[in-house]
């Protein structure tokens, strides 16, 4: 094992950051598995924090357990300045209307097509705003989430994989969220639409002032779009910083990711597009 | 919180509505009833506005849009967020288009018709393909039939339902004796309660009763794990492997079945004509012995024969239209639920059609 330095190290809060998201000590294990031990990891208001690692990681357990989707064994997450151990789907509501969550594959809601699906949280948290504003409201989502107007009215089982994922993005945004929770958003998706969907992600980050907690294998998009990056390995965050910091680092797996040929290729082709 | 610091109206130069704040989604709702409560023309003075989301653009921009409202006293943040809204507005539609007019009431009677139409030649499409299979297995066995997943139907189909049909039968061969020696002692007949309890059982009841248990049971599980599996595209990675749906699925759910009902059948026989006997026993002081020998001389053998011969034919039935409606099922996951009970209604409304004509032919062979 290399010594990470302290700069890089997921415990030290950077300088001049406001802690959107602190997890202390998080430990995680389905039976005898142990998923994470000991794993810290801080994200700061107004940045795009990257979540890299192996396959089995437990990169999406990370995530559900920030969101308390999953009760940890041990440690402390604190979202917004609240802590998230052990609360009910009632409970936080103030917290949980604050962010919003694309899942892996979009998890719309079958039934109801894309617009109620938009207008879903907005029902639920604020019952005051009727239609046209609702409609309205969910209008201007969908075109933020990139989704043609003609996409409203479909029913999930309609739309492409790329449409499903900009659904769910205009779902996520619904309550003007401060803080964004993506898990893989250009998995499965073509490198134009990828490269697309990134764009996207980065321009509502600038145009509302987003805190984007991003789950990726992506490499172009950790490159296009991430501030810093934190890597998962041995059941815990081994470094978070921007990837010329990391690739200081001699730990293998980093080396191993950001040099082996995609990484090199991603880095590449970043590189020429910033200088061109 | 905002508050609103002034409303003025004035007939002549229109109202302002002037709040101080934030005008955000938490206060969409009130914001936009003050705004509509004022008269044209209106002017929004948002020089005290310190926090504004998009929700809150989008109210001021619907407002200029639509009423041609002034804005005074934008921040150079508060005007780049609003125009970053107008560029997002692109009217959608929320749910898709419905005509309605008289006619609906008409075309939605024609879609049922073609509907059900379709669903019979589908069913009968699914039976011939189904026998093609079955012709299949019969020519290879060896390869191609499937012998665990049969065995496991068996015990998921027949074992497992050993113990509600069982409980089921007993409860009823009680109602049955319980309901007819009230009857029949009216005439001072209580005797023949016995002839009732045999009968009715072995010939009817038994086989009905337990099809309606494996449709509720069995039925229902094989239009659901089907259907699941459309969705999951579980049936078109089988049949891209060269697995063929109907042989792995449908031919091992329909065999189970149909074996499974005759003895099923039987078991309930047994049973309900136990618990009937329970209750003459206790009731009417009819001895165990006597019981047995009663029923010995009035269930003609055919009615047993009545009763197992319906019984592979119902499950035969039920188990194709588990499959049927799980293989129909196509996008969300609610058709899941609507096919299996379909599936359940048509295969339980099937059986009892069935038992009709049976009970028609049989009484016209001399087997009364």
């Amino acid at each position: 094992m290399t010594s990470i330095p302290k700069e890089l190290d997921p415990a030290t809060v950077p300088p001049g950051c406001q802690p959107i998201i602190t997890v202390r000590g998080l430990r995680n294990s389905f039976g005898e598995q142990v998923i994470h031990d000991d794993l810290d990891l801080t994200v700061c208001r107004g940045e795009i924090l990257g979540v890299v690692g192996g396959s089995g990681t437990g990169k999406s357990v990370l995530l559900r357990s920030i969101i308390g989707l999953q009760t940890p064994d041990e440690g402390e997450v604190e979202v917004l300045g609240e802590n998230m151990i052990g609360r009910e789907e009632d409970e936080a509501k103030n917290i949980r209307r604050r962010w919003g969550i694309l899942f892996q594959n979009g998890a719309l809601f079958s039934t109801l097509t894309v617009a109620e699906n938009v207008e879903v949280p907005i029902r639920e948290y604020f019952p005051g705003i009727k239609p046209p504003l609702l409609d309205e409201m969910a209008s201007y989502k969908i075109a933020m989430g990139g989704l043609p107007p003609d996409a409203g009215p479909k029913y999930p089982s309609e739309l492409s994989g790329g449409m499903v994922k900009r659904a769910g993005l205009a779902r996520a945004l619904a309550l003007d969220p401060e803080l964004l929770f993506l898990d893989e958003p250009t998995a499965g998706l073509d490198p134009i639409a990828a490269a697309a969907f990134d764009e996207l992600i980065k321009s509502l980050q600038r145009r509302l002032d987003l805190t984007v907690f991003l789950i990726t294998h992506d490499l172009d998009t950790l490159h296009a779009i991430c501030d810093r990056i934190a890597v998962l390995a041995d059941q815990h965050v081994i470094a978070v910083g921007t990837i010329p910091q990391l690739l200081a680092l001699d730990h293998p797996w980093i080396q191993e990711y950001f040099n082996g040929p995609r990484g090199r290729a991603a880095a590449d082709s970043y590189e020429e597009g910033a200088t061109a | 919180m905002a508050e609103i610091t002034e409303q003025e109206t004035d007939q002549r130069h229109g109202s302002v509505y002037r709040v101080a704040g934030t005008i955000n989604i938490a206060r969409a709702a009130t914001t936009q009833r003050e705004i509509d409560a004022l008269p044209d023309p209106l002017t929004i003075d948002l020089s005290d506005i310190n926090r504004m989301d998009t929700v809150g653009a989008w109210i001021i921009y619907r407002t200029v849009r639509d009423r041609g409202a002034k804005v005074i006293g934008a921040s150079r943040d508060e005007v780049s967020l609003l125009k970053q809204v107008g560029e997002f507005d692109k009217p959608t539609r929320v749910v898709p288009d419905e005509p309605h007019n008289f006619l609906a009431g008409v075309r939605e009677l024609g879609e049922w018709v073609v509907e059900t139409g379709q669903t019979l030649v589908g069913l009968l499409g699914f039976f011939g393909s189904t026998l093609i299979g079955f012709g299949n297995v019969i020519k290879r066995p060896t390869r191609r039939f499937r012998l665990n997943a049969v065995v496991q139907r068996f015990d998921v189909v027949g074992v497992r339902a050993l113990g509600i049909i069982g409980l089921m039968s007993f409860l009823i061969g009680i109602v049955i004796a319980q309901q007819g020696s009230v009857q029949l002692a009216q005439f001072g007949a209580e005797v023949y309660t016995i002839n009732l309890i045999g009968r009715i059982t072995v010939r009817e009841l038994g086989t009905l009763m337990t099809a309606i248990m494996v449709a509720g049971r069995s039925g229902s599980a094989f239009a659901a794990q089907l259907g699941t599996m459309k969705i999951t595209e579980e049936i078109d990675a089988m049949r891209t492997i060269g697995v063929s749906p109907v042989e792995a699925l449908v031919i091992p759910r329909i065999i189970s079945a149909v074996v499974m009902m005759p003895l099923l059948a039987f078991w309930s026989m047994l049973l309900a004509l136990i618990g009937g006997g329970m209750f003459v026993w206790l009731s009417l002081s009819i001895p165990p012995l006597t019981y047995i020998q009663r029923l010995h001389d009035v269930i003609p053998i055919t009615d047993l024969w009545v009763g197992l011969i319906k019984a592979p034919v119902f499950g035969f039935i039920i188990a194709l239209a588990g499959c049927f409606q799980g293989m129909l099922v196509q996008g969300n996951s609610e058709e899941v639920g609507s096919r299996t009970t379909t599936a359940v209604v048509q295969s339980i409304f099937l059986v009892i059609v069935l038992d009709a004509v049976f009970a028609v032919f049989f009484s016209s062979i001399g087997w009364v």
